[in-house]
């Protein structure tokens, strides 16, 4: 047995028998391939492996160490819950993206070096992509193709850091970014923000993960951005900007979650300001720091996917989608509501639910760094999140007015996968000592101390008190936000204003110009020429010729032959000799 | 067990034992953090009993009328055919 067994290849290769299987031995060899995916992860030994040169560089296929580890354990763990989440499916194109998707998310968690990075970056934007256009409708591939776009933008932009960074500094080897912040690691750094969806660069998320398939959006909220938060974590710890940005993320994505209306939206607005405390915890960079962000990071991936597939559970039983629409669901769906409320308490960090014991880790290490704003608005926007993921959402979708909707629990096996999540919830909630041991530094934090779960409980339930004074005020209404993907959906559209109208116009006005001014004179020029041509040069080439023809037919004619006629003319010529001789001479 | 729980929390016949519930909660938790040893107290704010129910209350009040004064004032906020 080899030490190491790379779980993308179990992936990536282990997608392409899922077209040829059928019934139940497609969905054991579904829930096979992330098991062994698991194993492989947790048996696997630290080290290099599939080092190699290719077009003049080092290559490292994987390296493994504990911060790789930790996120490719929680990516198996949350690839097994998200096939079990989708098992029901009768098509098998989805569960083939989902595959390629998790195994190129594994293939970047272990890449050495930014050749191989990139390659498993690009080919996850295309897998993740399919689960947006599988949704089939008009609205989804639209999004889809802009999810996309973006993608390949910042792909673009990653790639242009990389060839400067291997030029600069002669290795493409992944890791931490030394020296000063240069143009190519700014560059490299603007592909990864982008990915982890940092504001300005975070309105493909919102745009895309609500329009994906119930089942795909799991998938989306899990991998995209926690890989992002991964090579934040391994190229950039300590950089001051990203404190600023992921603060700000933090409270951006509550602000936003107040004016949704779009369940899974409003969820997406969340993964951006938990994201937030990732990016925060990483710019911090000590070790506490680093170990809040990647601690949150494995919590958040199970609490988030938990709360999508609530949200999809409901979407898939009654076809809507948005809180105007929904209410009263809480009499036929009570187990939905339950597990969705399990995971609506771990992101809203509850004492004994997982975003408890790693949240607060970011937010400590903020404090140990005296960093007071950065506290006070990471706080902030914790009870932003309750308000919103765990009182707003549950109430309108759920509680609230009664829609009449007919609406039963969802298939079991969604409820299964949603079970699992929310058992994972509540033991890293309750026993957070196996978690701690996964994270990259050793971890001398309690989290269960008095003050930090009266604090924690004051937060949460005087916020609680705040939304029961004010629900009128947080009615959802039928609207939709501006977000930064106006500039592309209206600039587009500007663009293509631009090139219809004005541009259109001005290309109108010349060929206008050119047919009734320049065509007719250029005729008449050309018919003039013609007629010049043909009377003048003609007439003058013709002429001449003409002369030339008779001249020569009366010089014919001198030539007789007869040498009378030639003596004649001799004398003749003499005569006239001697007459001009005579003239002149004298 | 769990569908009564669900049960409790959104049936109208409970409304009044869940604000009971709900108030004895709140006095609980503010009693609570006014009894908790503080030691390590790095700002202000942490050696104030009760600051964290006023800081959550506060900043769940803020939230809403930022937010919605920027949707609705400010323009966030559109109608669903902005795009179409």
């Amino acid at each position: 047995m080899t030490d190491f067994v790379h779980p993308a290849l179990l992936f990536i290769l282990g997608a392409l028998p899922i077209p040829f299987l059928n019934g139940s031995i497609r969905k054991a060899y579904l829930l096979l391939i992330p098991a062994l995916a698991i194993l492989a992860v947790l048996t696997m030994q630290s080290g290099s492996y599939g080092a190699t040169r290719f077009i003049g560089q080092d290559i490292l296929i994987a390296k493994v160490d504990k911060l790789s580890v930790v996120f490719a354990a929680v990516f198996t763990i949350m690839a097994l819950i998200g096939m079990i989440y989708a098992l029901h499916l009768r098509r098998a194109g989805q569960h083939v993206a989902a595959f390629v998707y998790v195994g190129s998310a594994l293939g970047v968690v272990f890449a050495g070096d930014y050749l191989t990075l990139f390659l498993f970056w690009e080919s996850m934007a295309f897998a993740s992509a399919y689960l947006v256009f599988a949704q089939r409708s008009g609205p989804a591939i639209r999004a889809g193709f802009r999810y996309l776009m973006v993608h390949v933008s910042g792909g673009v932009v990653l790639l242009g850091g990389v060839m400067l960074h291997g030029l600069t500094t002669g290795s493409l080897l992944f890791g931490p970014i030394e020296g000063g912040m240069g143009v190519a690691a700014y560059l490299i750094l603007a592909g990864f923000m982008l990915n982890a969806a940092v504001p300005p660069l975070n309105a493909w998320l919102t745009d895309a993960y609500p329009e994906a398939t119930v089942t795909g959006a799991v998938f989306m909220s899990a991998f995209t951005t926690k890989t992002a938060v991964y090579v934040l974590a391994r190229a950039f710890p300590g950089t001051e900007l990203l404190v600023w940005l992921g603060t700000a993320m933090a409270l951006y994505g509550v602000i936003y979650a107040v004016l949704e209306n779009d369940c899974r939206r409003l969820l997406a607005y969340h993964i951006i300001s938990q994201v937030g405390y990732m990016v925060a915890g990483i710019g911090i960079g000590t070790e506490l720091a680093v170990n809040g962000a990647t601690g949150h990071a494995f919590a958040h991936i199970l609490y988030k996917a938990l709360l999508f597939m609530g949200a999809g559970a409901v979407i898939y039983v009654t076809g809507r989608r948005k809180l105007t629409e929904l209410g009263g669901l809480y009499r036929t769906m009570p187990l939905t509501v339950a597990l969705y409320m399990i995971g609506a308490f771990a992101i809203s960090a509850f004492p004994f639910y997982s975003g408890f014991v790693t949240k607060s880790m970011v937010v400590a290490a903020a404090g140990q760094d005296h960093r007071a704003w950065v506290v006070l608005a990471l706080t902030m926007a914790s009870s932003g999140t309750f308000l919103h993921t765990g009182l707003k959402l549950p109430y309108y979708m759920f509680f609230g007015k009664d829609q009449g909707l007919a609406a039963p629990e969802p298939p079991r096996n969604m409820l299964v996968a949603m079970a699992i999540a929310a058992i994972l919830c509540i033991a890293i909630g309750v026993f957070p000592q196996p978690l701690y041991a996964l994270l990259p530094h050793p971890v001398d934090f309690e989290p269960y101390t008095g003050v930090h779960v009266t604090e924690s409980l004051g937060l949460l339930m005087f916020t609680a008190l705040g939304f029961v004074l004010f629900l009128r005020a947080l009615d959802p209404e039928n609207t939709i936000s501006i977000d930064t993907d106006w500039f592309y959906r209206k600039g587009a559209r500007h663009f293509m204003w631009f090139a219809e109208k004005p541009l259109a116009r001005y290309e109108k006005a010349v060929s206008d110009v050119s047919e009734t001014v320049a065509l007719p004179l250029l005729h008449r020029m050309a018919r003039a020429g013609l007629r010049i041509d043909l009377n003048g040069v003609d007439a003058v080439v013709n002429g001449v010729a003409r002369a030339i023809l008779n001249g020569g037919g009366v010089l014919r004619r001198l030539q007789t032959g007869v040498v009378t006629h030639y003596a004649l003319a001799m004398i003749a010529g003499v005569i006239a000799a001697t007459a001009v001789f005579a003239v002149v001479w004298r | 067990m769990i569908k009564r729980v669900v049960f409790f929390f959104g049936d109208a016949t409970h409304a009044m034992q869940r604000r009971r519930l709900f108030y004895l909660a709140l006095g609980l938790i503010v009693i609570a953090d006014f009894l908790v040893a503080r030691e390590h107290a790095e700002y202000l704010w942490d050696r104030l009993p009760g600051w964290s129910a006023v800081y959550g209350f506060g900043s769940c009040v803020l939230l809403i009328f930022v937010s919605k004064f920027l949707g609705h004032r400010a323009g966030l906020m559109r109608r669903e055919d902005y795009y179409d």
